[in-house]
């Protein structure tokens, strides 16, 4: 396909771009938006709790539609199913991993208590205790 | 005892639907194949058992399931849109979320699906009250974490109905017949030999 493919959109037409295409298109662009965004977020949230809502959610979305997009421009069985198994253990090991570092921050103290409007979460561990 | 059975079974199908999907083919050679390997993975690696409740609702789970998509494309989107959009004004808070079942398992899920839900990451769980402890992005005031609670309470609603045990379900519908949502009384009075659900 040669850049001048990506101007003739003749959608029920054989040659130049189908919907399928478009798709494509669309899926890769929000993949990329949500995965800029992600790092955007890494860098400009002001604490390690706040940056660990970046890191997960719209990553997650972002893989989502990267995996969709490939199981669209191949839909073979065997791509499809792994494009679910892909997802499906994203989305389970993404909130376990943010939970780990978010715990850790929370217990060692890393993170801007000055912009909680409430805690409620009162320490039984005697080693969180500061 | 054919709870328990279905338990033992589900994880160890499980398996091996994995290894078939991991292979991309359903061949009777990924079959076997992901059968020893299940034999295999569930003697090394043994962790102790998944009690399920032994029921399922397909229509719930299939809300919970549309319900958990819609959020979390939701969710992505107002996070992006927070992290590169002008006016960003730091702002969180730490709440936390009694929850009414007793149940491992539906405790982990909520607490998963929560996470990918807008706004929340889950700080810890206290396993003995059922109690999550969230971490919420963008909270400006208190008054806004009644409704924080409120849609994690509605997710492990949401569950319970697909997949929760009939001892959870009642849990449920007592502290809703009773104080409503704010109901902390009810998921403090369980006892530990009843956590594990009334399915056995």
């Amino acid at each position: 396909m040669t850049p001048a493919d990506l101007f003739s959109f003749d959608i029920d037409g054989v040659p130049g771009i189908g919907i399928r295409d478009i798709v494509t298109a669309v899926l890769v662009l929000l993949a990329a938006l949500m995965c800029f965004a992600a790092g955007v977020g890494l860098l400009r949230f002001p604490d390690v709790l706040s940056r660990l809502h970046a890191a997960t959610k719209p990553q997650i979305l972002g893989l989502i539609a990267i995996v969709a997009d490939v199981a669209v421009t191949n839909p073979s069985l065997g791509t499809i199913t792994l494009a679910v198994a892909i997802v499906f253990f994203q989305a389970l090991t993404a909130p376990a991993s943010a939970h780990m570092a978010g715990r850790a921050a929370y217990r060692t103290d890393h993170f801007r208590r000055d912009l909680l409007v409430i805690d409620e979460f009162t320490p039984r561990d005697p080693r969180s205790d500061m | 005892m054919k709870a328990r059975i279905v338990s033992g079974l589900v994880p160890f199908l499980g398996l091996v639907l994995l290894w078939m999907l991991l292979w991309g083919q359903f061949t009777w050679l990924a079959l076997v194949t992901g059968v020893l390997l299940a034999l295999l993975v569930s003697a090394v690696f043994y962790l102790p058992a998944v009690r399920l409740s032994g029921r399922f609702n397909p229509w719930r789970a299939l809300v919970f399931f549309l319900r958990l998509v819609w959020d979390i494309v939701r969710a992505s989107l107002q996070i992006a849109w927070l992290a590169v959009g002008p006016g960003y004004r730091p702002s969180n808070a730490i709440i936390a979320v009694p929850l009414r079942t007793r149940s491992d398992l539906v405790m982990t899920f909520t607490a998963e699906a929560v996470s990918l839900v807008p706004g929340s990451i889950v700080l810890d769980i206290d396993r003995e009250s059922a109690t999550l402890y969230l971490h919420a992005l963008n909270v400006h005031s208190v008054s806004e974490v009644p409704a924080l609670k409120r849609e994690v309470l509605a997710t492990e609603r949401r569950l319970i109905l697909a997949a929760g045990s009939a001892d959870d379900l009642a849990r449920l519908r007592e502290a809703e017949a009773g104080s409503g949502p704010s109901s902390s009384t009810g998921a403090a009075s369980g006892t530990p030999s009843t956590r594990e659900g009334g399915a056995s």
